[in-house]
């Protein structure tokens, strides 16, 4: 029965968004209120049925309902309650299911934040959205139902895949579909531009702050991806280049630029089309990204081939969604105009680099990503691109960036002087090259690789305190508190996201360089130092698990022969699908991790013990937290949901006062 | 300068950038590409002297030696073997007759010399590459000429 319920239920949301991808639009372009109006309930019954089948199908996860047939290949009933919930988003189906439970979240979002859009605007852009989620609605019902019947029902299931079974992987892909999905908002207002015709940049004010928030989530997803392939792939790596972590890092990337170029938009009114192309693109690279990681095409492309109907459909939808919305830019786009004007010298032409750089970096990804498939796929070879192919690239791309990080926040929009901001900047210049080469020295070790990016963390750093300074400092005349509450909280977000890029190239080139690692045979009493610390194996024990048995190392931990702490590796076997785990224990610290992770059991009762200390590794994540947090910082701004006079609503954004970008200080305090 | 002038040294910046990158990543791209060899290609002598290379198959039963950290195994694609020596721990999912790709160079001595050793995440998963050797052996045909 409830089976059954589930699929009336996305049957019924399928009709209830093809209403909504019709009805508002026809209204928006016939004038009809009625009809525009549809709009936000269609939302919002579309969003009560997609989260009642996904209400429906978690239920039958809780109660280890194995005559479903998606249920008895993710679920069984040894496996813990929490992990049975994240089965649910653990195959392809139920994924699909938790992306459209997360457009709808969405949706119902901007229908209810959106009193100061104009009707017409909002019709669009959700009627956009409706047309995404009968995409995936349309996808789900025809190829990868996750309410198929299963007969005979098996006595149990076959298990979540052990290796997501740990508490990240929970709330790591709600968190990256958060992302993924939110990018959606800003496709569908740039695609409503379009299709309306908006020639001025007020959509550019609506969209910033559902990107900053969309940015946000991204973020998070892809640090507890990278957290759980620290803490339970064993190799004690946080980044692979992998395709699956590629898929994620794109739209990421694309993401960035747009945050960027949307600033420029909304403040000077340049870069109109362009905003566009990044939004369209930034989705694009999301569904790419989904389909990538959950169609199985990444293991073998081929896999395709095992079920033709769900890759043609894949290929459609991609066809039709960015095929469809590029022809439309290339025949609106010329409308858009080029917006306003600005030197060579200035922050528009500063964030124009940026965006050439973070554009260049995507589609180095991309290159890296999908030549390999391609050429698989037209059976022209198999190659692999690994590591070194993306840190050759990213490393001299980023510099430039972080360079730019620091300067392009003190630069005037439409004119600056490169002068003035040498001045300004002569002390930062100074603070981050003694810095970077102090940190080396205390380290240790002073090389070139380490140094540069050790410099580029200290010269953001350096460079978001003089800014500070300029903006608070005795140069204000308010009294202190008040100026810190003249900061716009876009502001201090790019402010905190900033920061939280240098903790992050901190984190990275102390990892990077000053990391060290060491494979050693050990029987029981045996010790070996790693970075100063003894780890002595003390002894092995074997323990039960709920749904696994595990052989358990007990290695403390001293130095200067005082204790430290007690890690307890394991090495698992899985109890249902007899796969082995490793499971690596981690002594987590602010300045150091201490890593140790069990290899394999030789002859005579020794093992093999991997021991890593890796200093200032959780800067890496921090950074990554800060980062998220400037965009939420960034996006709940209340004067992006401000009703605007309804004059603004034609004007360019030249005609904005410049007080709303928060430069106003720092022009009247430079020299 | 003119505006003329200016909104040129924008667009000269802006494409000498792109341009500069591109170059980049495309002499990256190039130099960092590694390609995939089965046994029997290994053993005809075609695979790269001095560069990194894939090598996939299945691990033969009966070969893996271990002494202290060091590894070695012969990797088949059922006609050839290639011996494969690797220090270090071997990933979860490493079994004797089931398949692997390796990545490393071949030394003069005929052993290749692995630096990383992959098996992949699910059990009943054949890594690509070793499908692909394994598939060549069978259909009997000489190894097919991989894209430079």
């Amino acid at each position: 029965m409830i089976p059954e319920l589930g699929q009336t239920a996305l049957l019924l949301a399928l009709a209830v968004a093809l209403i909504q991808g019709t009805l508002p639009l026809l209204g928006a372009a016939r004038g009809h209120e009625a009809w525009m109006r549809l709009a936000r309930p269609a939302a919002q019954a579309q969003c009560a049925l997609v989260t009642l089948a996904f209400v429906l199908l978690a239920g039958s996860f809780v109660r280890n309902d194995f005559s479903l047939l998606y249920v008895a290949l993710h679920s069984n009933t040894s496996l813990p309650l929490a992990y049975r919930l994240a089965g649910v988003w653990g195959g392809h189906e139920g994924s699909l299911l938790l992306w459209l439970t997360m457009l709808c979240g969405w949706m119902l979002a901007l229908a209810h934040f959106s009193r100061q859009i104009p009707l017409p605007v909002l019709a669009r852009t959700l009627a956009v959205m409706g047309w995404i989620a009968a995409g995936f609605l349309l996808f789900m019902l025809a190829t990868s139902n996750p309410f198929e019947r299963l007969v005979p029902v098996p006595p149990d299931g076959n298990d979540l895949n052990p290796l997501l079974q740990d508490p990240g992987m929970v709330i790591h892909p709600p968190l990256l579909y958060m992302g993924y999905v939110g990018f959606s908002v800003a496709f569908a207002f740039a695609v409503a531009a379009l299709i309306g015709g908006d020639l001025g940049t007020q959509w550019a004010r609506w969209m910033r702050p559902w990107t900053s928030a969309a940015w946000s989530f991204l973020t998070l997803g892809i640090l507890l991806g990278s957290a759980w392939a620290y803490s339970v792939l064993g190799w004690g790596g946080w980044w692979f280049w992998d395709p699956v972590e590629n898929a994620s890092f794109m739209p990421w990337l694309a993401g960035t630029a747009l945050i960027h170029s949307l600033a420029v938009t909304e403040k000077r009114g340049a870069f109109k089309s362009w905003t566009v192309l990044l939004a369209i693109v930034a989705f694009s690279l999301s569904l790419l990204g989904t389909f990538l990681v959950r169609s199985g095409v990444l293991s073998s492309v081929h896999a395709f081939a095992t079920d033709p109907k769900r890759g043609l459909f894949i290929l459609v939808f991609l066809v039709v969604v960015i095929g469809g919305s590029l022809l439309l830019y290339a025949w609106r786009a010329p409308k858009l105009g080029l917006g306003a004007r600005f030197d060579a010298v200035s922050r528009e032409s500063m964030l124009l680099l940026n965006n050439v750089l973070f554009v260049v970096a995507m589609a180095s990804v991309l290159l890296g990503t999908l030549y390999p498939l391609l050429l698989d796929a037209l059976g022209l070879g198999k190659i692999s691109v690994g590591p070194p192919y993306f840190d050759a690239v990213f490393v001299p791309l980023m510099a430039p960036v972080a360079f730019l990080m620091g300067v392009g926040p003190l630069a005037r929009w439409k004119r600056a002087e490169l002068p003035a901001i040498a001045l300004r900047l002569r002390w930062a210049a100074a603070v981050s090259v003694v810095a970077a080469l102090g940190a080396g020295w205390l380290a240790g070790r002073i090389t070139v690789a380490a140094s540069l990016g050790l410099w580029m963390s200290a010269w953001i750093a350096a460079s978001i305190a003089t800014d500070l300074w300029q903006r608070l400092g005795p140069a204000n005349p308010a009294p202190p508190r008040a100026r810190l509450r003249a900061l716009p909280r876009p502001v201090l977000g790019m402010l905190l996201a900033h920061l939280g890029v240098a903790a992050f190239a901190f984190g990275v080139s102390m990892v990077k360089t000053y990391e060290t690692e060491r494979d050693v045979q050990m029987m029981v009493g045996d010790s070996t130092e790693v970075a100063g610390h003894v780890f002595t194996l003390q002894g092995l024990q074997r323990v039960a698990g709920p749904n696994y048995d595990a052989v358990q190392a007990l290695i403390a931990v001293t130095r200067e022969a005082r204790p430290v702490t007690l890690l307890r590796p394991e090495k698992r076997v899985y109890r249902v699908q007899g796969t082995p785990m490793t499971e690596a224990a981690i002594d987590h610290g602010l300045t150091r991790d201490l890593y140790v992770s069990l290899g394999e059991p030789l002859a005579g009762g020794a093992w093999i013990v991997r021991v890593y200390c890796k200093p200032f590794v959780n800067w890496i994540w921090g950074g990554c937290l800060m980062m998220a947090l400037g965009g939420a910082l960034a996006a709940s701004d209340r004067r992006y949901r401000a009703k605007q006079p309804r004059t603004a609503a034609t004007a360019d954004a030249h005609a904005l006062p410049d007080a709303a970008c928060g430069t106003v200080h720092i022009a009247g305090a430079a020299p | 300068m003119t505006p003329r002038g200016r909104r040129a040294v924008v667009v000269v910046c802006v494409v000498g950038a792109l341009g500069g990158a591109v170059a980049l990543v495309l002499n990256a791209f190039r130099s960092n590409l590694v390609f995939f060899y089965s046994p029997s290609q290994v053993a005809a002598k075609e695979s790269p002297a001095g560069r990194s290379f894939r090598l996939g198959g299945l691990v033969e039963r009966g070969s893996l030696q271990r002494e202290g950290l060091s590894v070695r195994f012969l990797v088949s694609d059922t006609v050839r073997q290639v011996p494969v020596r690797y220090e270090g721990i071997l990933p979860d999912l490493f079994k004797e007759g089931k398949g692997v790709v390796a990545q490393g160079q071949l030394g003069a001595d005929g052993v290749f010399v692995a630096r990383e050793v992959l098996a992949k995440h699910d059990e009943n998963y054949m890594p690509p590459e070793a499908g692909a050797a394994l598939a060549r052996a069978r259909a009997g045909q000489l190894p097919v000429e991989v894209s430079r």
